[in-house]
């Protein structure tokens, strides 16, 4: 699995995305700076860290969303290429307009830093491959601005097509308020474009890979990725 | 020419900076405050005379980056 990752002013989880990246492919990833306008040749999958791009000037995401960069990951992605984008990847993505919603405020204004239960809602895709279906699993996060939000309708289109493919949820998978951290619509953890290849998260997966950080329960994410273009190669 | 762009949040999104804000001034005792929405004010020097011209670029500006339009409206005004 070749991955880029790319990376803007202000982003600060590169090397710790790098990090399981590599443990889970062997590969090293390429660093891919904002102001590129290609991609490397045979990317497999284009990761958009967590960090605080531009300072998190305008809106979280706002400014990296229109760095020269976005428009050779938007021909990626339209080529059906994946993309994952974690925490402020996330909010970049929805800027980009390749993922719905916006990330606004967390509803408790509080700034999040701690362990949360996400529940896999399915596993057929490469995104949760990983994993089974309603495994609930436990992943840091570290985000502010994480509360997803959309239109009605566009809540009805992602729910209906099965495109939220994480959901926060309490130690024994219950999906309620309470394990609501953020106050985001339908208690959503990440969702994916209509077209699957395309994932948005606001949780650090990528911080859950080794013995030493007490939980390796972020490696599925990763495996599977592995696993699924090892098949389609 | 100067201008200003207004960029509020649409009607029916949850403001909690706002509803922060509308809490601290009713404990500050200012008196009547029944309700606030926090937005932003771009004030753009822009070059030329046309003022059609200019409102076009300020809308183009707002739709391209200003405002995310999925949650906020925006307004624009050319003042002199």
């Amino acid at each position: 699995m070749k991955s880029a990752i790319l990376v803007f002013p202000g982003i600060n989880r590169e090397r710790d995305m790098a990090r399981a990246l590599k443990l889970a492919s062997g590969h090293e990833p390429a660093m891919v700076w904002h102001a590129e306008t290609a991609l490397p040749n045979g990317t497999d999958l284009v990761v958009v860290p967590g960090g605080f791009s531009y300072g998190d000037y305008l809106r979280c995401g706002a400014i990296a969303a229109r760095a020269p960069v976005m428009d050779a990951v938007r021909d990626f992605a339209a080529g059906g290429g994946l993309v994952l984008g974690v925490c402020n990847g996330f909010q970049i993505l929805c800027e980009a307009g390749l993922l719905p919603g916006v990330l606004m405020r967390n509803a408790r204004l509080k700034f999040i830093c701690h362990d949360v239960h996400l529940r896999v809602e399915r596993s057929d895709t490469p995104f949760t491959r990983g994993y089974n279906a309603g495994q609930v699993i436990r992943v840091p996060v570290a985000h502010g601005e994480g509360n997803y939000e959309a239109d009605e309708e566009t809540l009805k289109r992602l729910e209906g097509d099965g495109r939220v493919l994480y959901r926060y949820c309490s130690a024994a998978g219950v999906v309620d308020e309470q394990s609501n951290i953020n106050g985001a619509a339908a208690s959503i953890a990440g969702i994916v474009n209509d077209r699957g290849n395309v994932l948005g998260m606001m949780p650090h997966p990528e911080n859950h890979v080794e013995d030493i950080m007490g939980c390796t329960d972020g490696r599925g994410l990763f495996a599977g990725l592995v696993a699924h273009l090892e098949k389609a190669a | 020419m100067k201008a200003r762009v207004t960029v509020t949040l649409k009607s029916g999104i949850l403001d909690p900076q706002g509803k922060a804000i509308e809490g601290a001034l009713k404990s500050l005792g200012v008196d009547g405050v029944t309700s606030v929405r926090q937005g932003k004010v771009f004030d753009i020097e822009i070059a030329g005379s046309d003022k059609a011209r200019a409102e076009a670029a300020l809308k183009d500006a707002a739709d391209k980056l200003l405002a995310n339009t999925v949650i906020e409206n925006y307004r624009v005004e050319v003042l002199s």
